[in-house]
């Protein structure tokens, strides 16, 4: 059996910011090739600030309980700032994750990129 | 509410089992192969759980070989029989659905230069005996089938199969650890020349398997060091565990028409549930012919691993054919092989049900799942008619 930490369990089993947003700023949209996942990531950015952040998932329990964690970090930050959330970042806020979990962590951090740059795009058109 | 339903992976041992194995830990510790009175107790001991074990499928004593594990039992089987026949062929068939046991020790007979074909199965999980009799050829020595699937709990045609290997003095394996103690065996009717069974299947110990190898058969043992089993299988044999074994099989003959008629009912009940109380699910593997402790669903749209984990918090111990809780990240090769999609093996979950599950344990979980998936389905990006 996996071992989970207790923070990756409180994720899990209460996830914050779980859903879509209306007219987001931007919305990054990734797949896994690992195991076949899929990550949404929504934000609403307002003087470049993410003031809200959402996700969905079909993935496993580590990616519900990162992909709830990035949008936790993500929120109140600077796109700049939101930009060098790492992997490394993640996996520590959530004391750790087994090391076959790695890639699920990765997921919620390219979604997250993913959205920023959707973002930057629609505002430079 | 703690809710084992779990029991594919393995069993708790029967208070009786324990009972029968205590004395031979401190006590009767002898080894069976010691010239002396302790040696003779532990042997007879072993003699006694080996006609046990026999009666429980039909076998002589003489054809049962104590092993560590079911997959030892399989892996003494497949390799013993190759290695033991490859100057009269190098051709061995198997199915896409076996066990690692099988599969693995098929793969790595390959590396030595045998040649295995891996048999396609049904939508339900079952092989056909057609095509085990297209594959056959002049020099096939072995064909290895399971009786029942671990994961969606199909019962393969072996009685069928076998009248197609007895013919060409094929030798026909069968993988019985899932089916032993589920539902009754009997070698002579499957016409098995060899047949894997697992204690801790069957509400006895960990560490314990054994192989029946049909009188008059031969293959190369596995392990060398000893004369134990017949040779066979050279190690000190396990003697506490053999004997949990022995009265684990004893046990199981007195009580396996009582105990699948019940489990039957409890298995119907929790798939009729299931699909009665949650949208989008679906049965995998056959609605009806298929082992009485084994319900295999698919929940569209959410993966497996966290609804475990869920279903855990809330008590209830299943398993998944999801890719992410696997430790290779791959679905199930099971449910592959039946041709099912990834993202549908994704949303497994399997119950498996046994002799401690009761009608309550059913409904609870009737009354857990439902919102754990709609729960689940809130976040997944397949549900689409969730999108605000
Ligand atoms: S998302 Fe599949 S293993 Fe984590």
């Amino acid at each position: 059996m996996l071992k989970y930490s207790e923070k990756v369990k409180d994720h899990l089993m209460n996830p914050r910011n779980v859903g879509t947003i209306e007219n987001p700023s931007g919305v990054g949209s990734v797949g896994n090739p690992v195991c076949g996942d899929i990550m949404e990531m929504y934000l609403k950015v307002e003087e470049g600030i993410i003031v809200d952040a959402k996700f969905r998932t079909f993935g496993c329990g580590a990616a519900i309980a990162t992909s709830s964690m990035v949008t936790e970090l993500a929120k109140g930050k600077t796109i700049e700032e939101a930009m060098g959330i790492t992997k490394d970042v993640l996996i520590n806020e959530l004391d750790g994750l087994p090391p076959v979990k790695t890639h699920c962590s990765v997921l919620g951090i390219d979604a997250l990129q993913k959205a920023i740059m959707d973002f930057k795009a629609k505002k430079s058109a | 509410m703690r809710v084992y339903l779990d029991h594919a992976a393995t069993t708790p041992c029967d208070t009786e089992v324990i009972k029968a194995m205590e004395p031979y830990w401190q006590v009767k510790f002898g080894n069976p192969s010691s010239p002396h009175r302790l040696g003779g107790e532990a042997e007879e001991a072993i003699e006694q759980a080996r006609a046990q074990v026999a009666s429980l499928i039909g076998a002589e004593s003489g054809e049962i070989i104590f092993t560590g594990s079911g997959t030892a039992s399989d892996n003494l089987a497949i390799k013993g029989v190759a290695f033991k026949w490859q100057k009269r062929g190098r051709h061995i068939v198997t199915t896409q659905i076996e066990h690692p046991a099988v599969l693995e020790s098929c793969r790595w007979l390959e590396k030595q230069n045998f040649k295995v074909t891996y048999l396609p199965v049904d939508e339900w999980g079952v092989v056909q005996v057609s095509d085990v009799a297209q594959v056959i050829r002049e020099d096939t020595i072995l064909v290895s089938i399971m009786h029942g699937n671990n994961e969606v709990g199909s019962i393969q045609p072996i009685e069928q199969i076998s009248q197609l290997t007895s013919e060409r003095g094929i030798y026909l394996h069968v993988d019985a650890v899932q089916t032993g103690g589920s539902i009754p065996i009997n070698v002579k009717t499957l016409g098995a020349d060899l047949l894997s069974l697992s204690a801790h299947k069957l509400y006895g110990p960990k560490g314990v398997g054994a192989l029946y190898l049909k009188k008059g058969g031969t293959l190369d043992p596995w392990l060398h060091g000893g004369q134990q089993e017949n040779r066979w299988r050279a190690s000190t044999q396990n003697v506490p565990g053999i004997v949990g074994f022995g009265r684990a099989a004893e046990l199981v003959c007195e009580r396996i028409v009582e105990d699948s008629d019940r489990l039957l009912i409890l298995r119907d009940k929790l798939r009729d549930g299931l699909l009665n109380r949650i949208p989008d699910i679906r049965i995998n593997g056959h609605l009806t012919e298929r082992l009485p402790s084994n319900v295999n669903v698919s929940v569209a749209g959410v993966e497996g691993e966290g609804m475990v984990l869920h279903l855990d918090a809330a008590g209830i111990m299943c398993s998944t054919g999801s890719a992410c809780s696997a430790h290779n990240l791959q679905p199930s090769h099971v449910l592959m092989a039946m041709g099912i999609r990834h993202e549908i093996a994704h949303g497994s979950l399997r119950f498996t049900l046994g002799r401690s599950t009761t009608e309550e344990e059913i409904d609870y979980v009737l009354e857990v799942l439902p919102a754990i998936v709609e729960k689940l389905r809130v976040m997944s990006p397949l549900v689409q008619e969730r999108v605000a």
